[in-house]
């Protein structure tokens, strides 16, 4: 039944080949088997998974069939959900039950969806490897030796080992698309403003968006319609319709014109990896597609100045947890002062505290306009070259990523080269677009993944593309051994 | 343009942060290299660029002035690390 995608698990569950519970009970069996070779999970809730499916399994004897209704999912650990820890990864969230439901959670549990439970993540976001979560590191089911990527790491690791068929991550930098790259998976991060932020523990707010990983685009595409829309609890939700995007995946890719950018295939991507996102060019090209070379030129100044905006947003949004009004407070505060600097200080991971201090130095006085300024004119710059762009092609494809999956501890002596790993993704956080990354083969049996990356609010586009070749391709169905 | 040690230490301080005496050169010489790869950014010509907020420049939508929150203290204190009577406990701020 793990093999089943939630499309599948429809199916299956109008059927009556099975039940809600029985699903549910056979995932929760799976995780507690093979899961301590992952840590995926940071908390399992397997009561309030089996009243979910019982609910379930109700609604629909009592004739509902709506496709997510008794569908097992879990939620990244930054997804406020009522009454179960929310720990982002951090000890500074020990014991934070949240009194409420991020919108995500409460649209997902409306559609029908069960709750497995919450999944590991690098503290607050902050990684590309699932190595600064405060629950340890996450382990990629493709060879337990490597990262899982990150921040979404949990997520990729969990449905990768077919512990459940999809999960809700975040993409401030490339969260959602590097992790599902180097975890054989598909995963799209809307446009800015798609999905509400409500709920969801900020890390980047203007760069922040919630998206699906799961196994397929068609999967995609089924949870990405239920956790889309306008929400006025978010001040940044965009108020217009959500696209079909189940209707937009049979589309024909007969006249789709794709963009090679020449900067995702230059110096410091591994050629294996270039060699396999152009055998993808080379189908969808017999689909019908077109394909033209075209530049992002800013593209190189996109690492710099992301790491000035986001750790900018972060200093200021981690500024509530001051071990005063809920989360971890450190032994006998002498004052104050002395509470919140060591509640902050034994709270929060060496990597947090880092950002917030790159990010307090760039907003300090003296600094703005030299750095939050400057890093804001960089980021017009990445949103122009993509406007241009999209004048002339429909979607820009290129590699997820420069590497392939690396060992547990290879960059965590120098951050920065950690942080050179987001080249391909962080410019769509910056101009706001969406970008979805889908399975393209293997190098040496680990996972390589392509991008999509689309104009404003075209998901249905990115969606219809990737579903398209996995209808000519079998790298997604690939399972991990072991698993 | 390299941090010092006591630029380190006032950041820190500005951010509220309390960091481990030992921790502290370790710290200096990685935000040096963060701060080096920041500091590329000043080779871009962005004269007269107007800086991007926010990526589809929406400004902050106006709501009816009108109470649409319930008071929810008591399940929100039930979380909090000290409470009293109501009231966030903190050490004694005034002699």
């Amino acid at each position: 039944m793990h093999q089943l995608t939630l499309a599948e698990i429809a199916r299956g569950l109008a059927d009556k080949q099975f039940s809600a519970e029985e699903l549910s009970l056979s995932l929760l069996a799976r995780i507690a088997q093979l899961d301590p070779q992952l840590n995926s999970f940071i908390t399992v809730t397997e009561d309030l998974a089996l009243e979910q499916a019982k609910a379930a399994d109700a609604r629909r004897a009592a004739g509902e069939n709506s496709p997510l209704l008794g569908a097992p999912i879990a939620h990244k650990d930054l997804f406020c959900t009522n009454g179960v820890l929310t720990s982002c990864g951090s000890k500074i969230l020990t014991g934070f039950k949240a009194p409420y439901d991020a919108t995500v959670v409460e649209k997902l549990k409306t559609a029908g969806t069960v709750t497995l439970g919450k999944l590991n993540m690098d503290e607050f976001a902050m990684g590309s490897a699932n190595e600064s979560s405060h629950y340890g590191p996450v382990k990629n089911p493709w060879d337990t030796s490597r990262v899982p990527g990150g921040s979404s790491g949990g997520s990729a690791a969990a449905v990768a080992a077919r512990l459940l068929p999809a999960a809700t991550g975040t993409d401030t930098g490339g969260s959602i698309r590097q992790p599902a790259a180097l975890t054989n998976l598909t995963g799209i991060k809307p446009t800015y403003g798609r999905v509400s932020r409500w709920g969801m523990i900020a890390y980047a707010s203007s760069l922040d968006q919630g998206g699906p990983l799961a196994r397929t685009a068609e999967d995609c595409a089924l949870l990405l319609g239920a956790m889309a829309g306008f929400d006025s609890k978010d001040s940044t939700s965009v108020d217009q319709p959500v696209d079909d995007y189940l209707a937009a995946l049979a589309q024909p890719l007969a006249g789709l014109r794709i963009g090679l950018p020449k900067e995702y295939f230059g110096a410091g991507l591994d050629a294996r990896i270039g060699e396999k996102v152009m055998a993808v060019v080379e189908e969808l090209k017999k689909l019908g597609a077109t394909v033209k070379d075209i530049s992002l030129p800013s593209m190189q100044h996109a690492i710099p100045a992301y790491y000035v905006i986001a750790p900018a947003e972060a200093s200021s949004n981690l500024s509530r947890f001051d071990g005063v009004r809920f989360g971890y407070r450190c032994e006998n505060p002498k004052d104050l002062q002395d509470l919140y600097k060591r509640s902050r200080g034994e709270g929060f991971g060496a990597e947090v505290k880092r950002r917030i201090m790159v990010g307090t130095y760039a907003l300090s006085a003296g600094y703005y306009d030299a750095y939050y300024i400057k890093a804001q004119q960089i980021r017009r710059l990445i949103k122009n070259d993509f406007v241009a762009a999209f004048k002339d092609v429909d979607v820009i494809l290129g590699p997820t990523t420069p590497n392939l999956a690396w060992k547990l501890g290879e960059k965590n002596a120098d951050p920065v080269s950690a942080y050179l790993e987001d080249i391909y993704t962080i410019t769509a956080n910056l101009a706001g677009i969406p970008g979805l990354s889908m399975p393209a083969g293997f190098v040496d049996g680990l996972p390589v993944g392509v991008q999509l990356l689309g104009n404003y609010f075209q998901e249905g586009r990115l969606l219809n593309v990737a579903h398209q070749y996995q209808q000519v391709s079998d790298w997604h169905k690939a399972t991990p051994a072991g698993f | 343009m390299a941090l010092e040690r006591s630029e380190v230490e006032k950041i820190a301080h500005l951010a509220r942060l309390g960091l481990n005496e030992g921790d502290i050169p370790q710290t200096t010489e990685t935000l040096n290299s963060i701060l080096g790869l920041i500091d590329q950014m000043q080779a871009v010509d962005t004269q007269g660029i107007e800086p991007l907020a926010h990526p589809l420049e929406a400004t902050q939508r106006l709501r009816a002035d009108v109470v649409n929150e319930s008071n929810q203290r008591d399940a929100y204190q039930a979380i909090a690390p000290a409470v009293e009577s109501g009231l966030y406990l903190v050490p004694k701020v005034i002699e």
